[in-house]
């Protein structure tokens, strides 16, 4: 198999040897990250990091305040430019040369840590703006949506769960349902990849089963990445688990393999793992 | 404020995008018969009915009904902005002066030319004792070129200046004090006899407009009719537009612009369109401001100006367009009546109105009304 431009001229050492052998397997890699450092005043909050994320994949990111996970997410999705590395989403569109609203309509969604929808409209309008479909100006001029697209609402508002809310506006909707209806949000855009921030913060346990279930059904159609604090929700759904620490890697693998690596244990997990 | 204008509103109709883009059937019949009333009405009761009638509309109001509906238009495009897209400008006087300029240039030329005046030059000329015009005032004799200036050179400056501004992520407090301070700029330069203006004086003595005598009250009246029906035409745009997915796009813009990023939107192209679509309504709206009050100079830049075309929207209801007008009318009604009878108090009164508004009616005038019939807007 013949690999892309962006590979051939890498020494296949390392996390690209990787890489080529997962290619060769026939996994596709959607979401490729590779020796990303970005520092604010001194201050490395990414470390030559390297992260892969597969097709379908359900990935979790976890690791202290201050390991980097949002600047991690704010690398991917434009608004933070790195000092060095390169970031791949698919193997033709470089996250470095575009912009945010670029990189949003190739297909990766993104839920920010604290839910952010637009209060003023309704839920079912949420979604309306949110829907791929052509966003320039001219356009926003005359749309009307069309059968497809109505069917596509009423199906995402079911998937979340806010088909009873579908008039109300989203500044009336519990914290719970405005993650869902931010999540929603990302459906609309079909992407590839949803990096999803914090989804079960200030949640009832209730809420957080059922996001569980709602990013377990998820997986598979598209690549999830879930960056979580809480624990008990991370081991509910996570099928792999990348430990970040002061802007890098420090362990990845399923949970058990990373509750088990000491170093992990030393810098982030504690006694709470123990 | 987003916890009353949220409650006001919860009941939201469902079919909202699939309803009729601008008014229902019966939405047209109450909008025509409104602007027919308006616009014919004020002629025909200032026209029609003799002087002595207790009915009779006098001469000096139509123009001032006039001016009251030039800044309904411009309350309508600082509603667009603002009260939608959230930018806050405190410059829109800027694009009303330019709107001014051009009709007034166009006024003045057009009286020249038919020999009005003393010499063969606008009066501004004589007592500058200047002896040939500048280069700018060619062509303002002809009234389409000074219909197009009209709109075009306040909307490709909107459109530099937005997009110097917007580029850099100007946003917020930053973009209404750049916006302050452009509108003061542009006053000092209009002030300038240099600038080829007239100057402090600015730009008055106007005779005739398209061939009829300004000063004849059929004139004036008709100048009434045809301001009311561009607002009507303005606010016919500016509904279809808040009702469009373009409405959606600007109001997410405004309440979460990281998220409409992120979404999908270049914020960039929305911000710059809808800049530019509210300074040229603002110019439309200068434009037939001048004719009716017989003059334009630099005071319409200053600061002040400004400020108070947002607190007229702020008044009315931001975020509404007919609260935006009504907010225009009322708050320009009580300074010509209380400008007349205590000039003194008329600051302290805006700043109380302004005051009160935000404290105890976030909503504006305009949710007064609402409220009582049940949060329909």
């Amino acid at each position: 198999m013949r690999l892309p431009g962006w590979l051939q001229n890498r020494a296949p050492v390392g996390p690209s040897a990787d890489l080529a052998h997962r290619l060769e397997t026939g996994r596709g890699v959607v979401l490729y990250m590779e020796s990303v450092s970005v520092s604010f005043d001194g201050f490395k909050a990414l470390n030559d990091l390297s992260v892969y994320v597969d097709e379908g994949e359900l990935r979790c990111i976890i690791g202290p305040n201050g390991a980097g996970k949002s600047t991690m997410m704010d690398v991917i999705t434009g608004k933070t430019r790195p000092d060095t590395g390169s970031v791949w989403f698919g193997q033709t569109l470089d996250c470095l040369r575009r912009e945010p609203w670029e990189i949003a309509a190739a297909g990766i969604g993104r839920k920010f840590q604290k839910p952010t929808v637009f209060e003023q409209l309704s839920v079912f309008e949420n979604l309306e703006v949110a829907m791929q479909a052509d966003k320039r100006v001219r356009a926003s001029l005359f749309a009307q949506p069309t059968a497809a697209q109505h069917r596509q609402l009423d199906e995402i508002l079911h998937l979340i769960g806010l088909t009873p809310e579908r008039g109300r506006l989203a500044g009336l909707l519990s914290h719970g349902q405005k993650q869902w209806l931010e999540i929603g949000m990302l459906l609309m855009q079909n992407p590839r990849v949803l990096l999803v921030d914090e989804p079960v913060a200030g949640m009832t346990p209730g809420e957080v089963e059922r996001t569980a279930e709602l990013l377990n059904a998820l997986a598979g159609k598209h690549s999830v990445i879930v960056v979580e604090h809480d624990m008990a929700f991370v081991r509910a759904i996570a099928r792999k688990v990348t430990v970040l620490h002061q802007g890098s890697v420090l362990a990845e693998g399923s949970m058990d393999q990373v509750q088990a690596d000491p170093r992990v244990q030393e810098v982030y997990l504690g006694e709470a793992m123990a | 404020m987003a916890v009353s204008s949220v409650t006001s509103m919860a009941a939201l109709p469902q079919d909202a995008l699939s309803g009729p883009r601008v008014f229902s059937g019966r939405g047209w019949l109450v909008f025509a018969g409104v602007v027919i009333t308006v616009a014919g009405g004020v002629p025909l009761f200032n026209l029609a009915l003799p002087a002595d009638s207790a009915l009779h509309l006098p001469d000096y109001l139509v123009p001032l009904l006039g001016k009251f509906a030039c800044y309904a238009l411009v309350a309508l495009a600082m509603d667009l902005i603002w009260g939608y897209a959230g930018i806050l400008s405190l410059g829109h006087g800027v694009f009303f002066a330019l709107g001014g300029y051009f009709m007034g240039m166009h006024l003045n030329q057009v009286a020249a030319q038919a020999g009005l005046y003393r010499t063969a030059f606008p009066p501004f000329m004589e007592f500058l004792q200047r002896d040939s015009l500048p280069w700018f005032w060619t062509g303002f004799g002809h009234p389409v070129w000074a219909l197009a200036m009209v709109l075009v050179v306040p909307g490709v400056f909107a459109f530099g200046f937005g997009y110097l501004a917007f580029r850099s992520r100007i946003r917020g407090v930053y973009f209404s004090i750049i916006t302050q301070a452009l509108t003061y700029a542009m006053m000092l330069l209009f002030f300038l006899n240099e600038a080829g203006l007239g100057g402090n004086n600015g730009l008055t003595d106007f005779k005739i407009l398209l061939g009829f005598p300004l000063q004849e009250p059929a004139t004036r009246a008709a100048l009434f009719s045809v301001t009311v029906l561009c607002v009507a035409a303005a606010y016919v745009l500016c509904r279809y537009l808040v009702r469009a997915k373009i409405g959606r796009i600007l109001i997410g813009l405004r309440d979460a612009e990281s998220r409409l990023m992120f979404v999908g939107y270049n914020p960039l192209h929305y911000k710059l369109f809808i800049w530019t679509l509210s300074a040229v309504l603002c110019a439309i709206a200068g434009a037939l401001y001048v004719p009716q009050v017989g003059i334009i100079n630099p005071g319409e830049l200053q600061p002040a100006n400004s400020i108070e075309m947002a607190i007229w929207v702020a008044v009315g209801g931001r975020g509404t367009l007919l609260g935006a007008m009504l907010g225009a009318l009322a708050v320009n009604g009580a300074k010509s009546w209380l400008t007349a009878a205590y000039p003194d108090l008329w600051l302290f009164f805006l700043a109380a109105v302004f005051i009160a508004v935000t404290l105890w009616l976030p909503g504006g005038l305009l949710s007064l009304v609402t409220r009582r019939r049940g949060g329909k807007a």
